[in-house]
């Protein structure tokens, strides 16, 4: 069995950001973390293969150099076997072209499952799964909890509301990988010793045929929250109410 | 738009990221991820009930930290000094009795089987020490026997194709829980060197026992040991070690961890100081505005620079293979030191909460009083200094 995860690098939720000044993206020093989504691939990953002999794990992620250091120490630090990395402008690509990457990508490495995080923390898009499955043609489950590989299927659990659903793939599948899926392990230093001695290798947009691809989404404008107002004393609870009905209309 | 400035983080003020490798980080973040989420939360529990969790042994062993710096082929991770230097430092954010653990079994037990060791022991314990499924621990010092280890009462002698082992030390990281020791002993009659054993717990007439009451390191075990006739065989004796000087070497080793860990101590006293100041008002203000905060807090901030680089600077040398066992004196003696007075300067900044465990720092405080102390006292790396400089030996 073969086994793609995702390795997509997001900011830091904890981190303040910066608007840049055209408005279209973040600016500055940003802290990035590895999208706890993906960790919860990579983490279902390597439980398969531990139960399934001869799996082999195969990471993907799209960016640049620091992307790769993530691919390594995200993920082939915690025993994936190998790594790809598509170069590309992070902030030039939408979910749909990183749909149709990881489609390119599947075609050239006939996987039997893709497993990603179910979405990125950053921009919380949520489309990723869902347009691979639909552009390959295969059969999906998202918001994975449990998978487990039963003869040739794959059962999927999934947390819906007011209980559990239990699905039924043939291979080969897309799954997205949800936080209850597992605890990611803690890379050892072992695994960091050997993070860089794994293979990682590159490809360029144009190796995929997606040279010419342009997103179908563009970022018009991002904008911080408003900075928190100071709040009012009232005098009694006549004024409470008063402000209550007539400011803040709420009652 | 106008964000207000941050506060600066300690990294930023010290600078080392960019000269750290990739792997010597992503070591200190795993490091810090798991004492976050396995450590730290239990940590005052552990220390009011002054015990030490054994089910840490199997997650540090996991994670690789014991006999981190050792080579792979023995089961270890093989990382650079700088990599475990800054383990400790994480770890010993913590606590300094967690990374006494890790220090005592990788810088002393391990350190001493590997060096000093025959290539039989080595493989028959290192990397069941690595799985931590076997416990080490190191006997030197002596109940009469602290800064003065040549004045050993322990003794070993020849007995057919044996030897037999005599004495009590005092002291001993780990004594309690290890599965192996190892024990110095003077050889009665012959030239009478110091020889070093590896005695298994079961052996006959060997024995540990608990130093209760302690008020510092209360997260870590420590005892005594005592062998009363204790045979062991000639296997059992590490070939390479003849004389003081292989004990001395083991020390020499730990204290370079000891001088990275204390760091972590006082950065986190540090950090919680600036938080306390920060948010605790006084006439009308935060104690982070008056100018005798400020200076105390520039003061702590300075000393961990100066002490992170210092020991970055001799982790780098120890990859070298050229760290000199003054160097080691002069890196033990300054952060020891600095990390003690950061500790107590952030307990007075705490006002009456900073005498409560649950704030941290009077933790740090009294576990940092044993590290002035242990592996060669404030004292003796003065003396040992001094005596580089003089050619005067003033002990």
């Amino acid at each position: 069995m073969k086994i793609l995860v995702s390795a997509k690098r997001v900011s830091d939720p904890n981190a303040r950001l910066h608007v840049a000044a055209d408005g279209r993206w973040v600016e500055g020093d940003v802290e990035y973390i590895l999208n706890p989504f993906c960790e919860n691939a990579i983490e279902g990953a390597l439980q398969l293969a531990e139960a399934h002999e001869g799996t082999e794990t195969v990471v993907v992620g799209i960016g640049d150099e620091d992307t790769a250091r993530f691919l390594r120490q995200g993920a082939l630090a915690r025993g994936i076997d190998r790594a790809l990395l598509v170069n590309a402008d992070e902030a030039a690509i939408d979910s749909d072209l990183i749909a149709r990457i990881y489609a390119a990508v599947v075609a050239k490495e006939e996987p039997d499952i893709v497993l990603l995080g179910k979405q990125a923390v950053d921009c919380d898009s949520n489309q990723v799964a869902q347009l691979l499955a639909e552009y390959l043609g295969w059969p999906q489950a998202t918001f994975a909890s449990k998978i487990e590989v039963v003869g040739s299927e794959v059962r999927v659990t999934r947390e819906v509301d007011g209980g559990l659903e239990v699905l039924g793939l043939t291979l080969p599948c897309v799954i997205s990988a949800d936080l209850r899926l597992n605890e990611p392990r803690y890379a050892s230093l072992t695994g960091i010793m050997k993070a860089k001695k794994k293979p990682l290798d590159e490809l360029e947009l144009d190796d995929l045929g997606l040279g010419a691809a342009t997103p179908k989404v563009r970022v018009v404008a991002m904008s911080t929250p408003p900075g928190r107002v100071a709040g009012v004393m009232v005098k009694d609870v006549d004024e409470l109410i008063l402000k209550l009905r007539t400011e803040a209309r709420a009652i | 738009m106008s964000t207000p400035a941050l506060p600066l983080e300690l990294d930023a003020l010290i600078g080392w990221s960019d000269q750290l490798t990739e792997e010597e980080r992503e070591v200190r973040a795993t490091t810090r991820r798991w004492v976050d989420g396995h450590a730290q939360p239990h940590i005052v529990d552990d220390f009011e009930a002054g015990t030490f969790r054994r089910s840490h042994v199997k997650e540090l062993a996991q994670l690789g930290l014991l006999g981190a710096p050792l080579p792979a082929e023995y089961g270890c991770a093989a990382v650079s000094n700088v990599a475990y230097g800054l383990a400790c430092l994480e770890l010993e954010r913590c606590d300094s009795g967690l990374r006494s653990f890790v220090s005592v079994q990788t810088s002393l037990a391990m350190y001493a089987i590997w060096r000093f060791g025959s290539e039989e022991q080595r493989r028959r314990w290192l990397p069941k020490m690595a799985t931590g499924d076997v416990v080490g621990c190191f006997g030197l010092t002596e109940p009469d026997h602290g800064s003065n280890p040549a004045g050993m009462a322990a003794r070993c002698r020849r007995d057919g194709d044996g030897w037999v082992l005599g004495g009590t030390k005092m002291w001993i990281t780990n004594a309690q829980i290890a599965d192996v020791a190892v024990f110095w002993a003077r050889e009665s009659g012959g030239d009478g060197r110091i020889l070093g054993f590896v005695v298994e717990r079961g052996t006959a007439g060997f024995s540990a026992a608990d130093i209760p009451h302690k008020l510092s390191m209360r997260a870590s075990h420590t005892g005594s040991l005592h062998c009363d006739e204790v045979r062991v065989p000639e296997a059992a004796r590490l070939p390479g070690a003849a004389g003081l000087v292989a004990p001395l070497a083991c020390l020499e080793n730990a204290r370079y961890g000891v001088a990275f860990g204390v760091l972590g101590a006082g950065m986190d006293c540090f950090e919680r100081a600036r938080t306390y100041s920060r948010d605790r008002r006084q006439f009308g203000v935060p104690l982070a505005a008056k100018q005798l905060v400020q200076a105390k807090l520039a003061d702590m901030a300075a000393d961990l620079v100066e002490g992170s680089l210092l020991a970055l600077h001799a982790g780098r040398l120890k990859d070298k293979g050229q760290l000199s066992s003054v160097q080691v004196s002069v890196l033990k003696r300054q952060n020891c030191r600095k990390a003690l007075r950061i500790a107590r300067e952030a307990r007075g900044l705490l006002g009456a909460n900073g005498i409560v465990v649950d704030y941290g720092v009077v933790r740090h405080m009294v576990n940092l009083e044993s590290t002035y102390t242990y592996e060669g006292t404030d004292e003796v790396h003065t003396l040992a200094i001094g005596r580089a400089l003089t050619g005067e030996n003033a002990f």
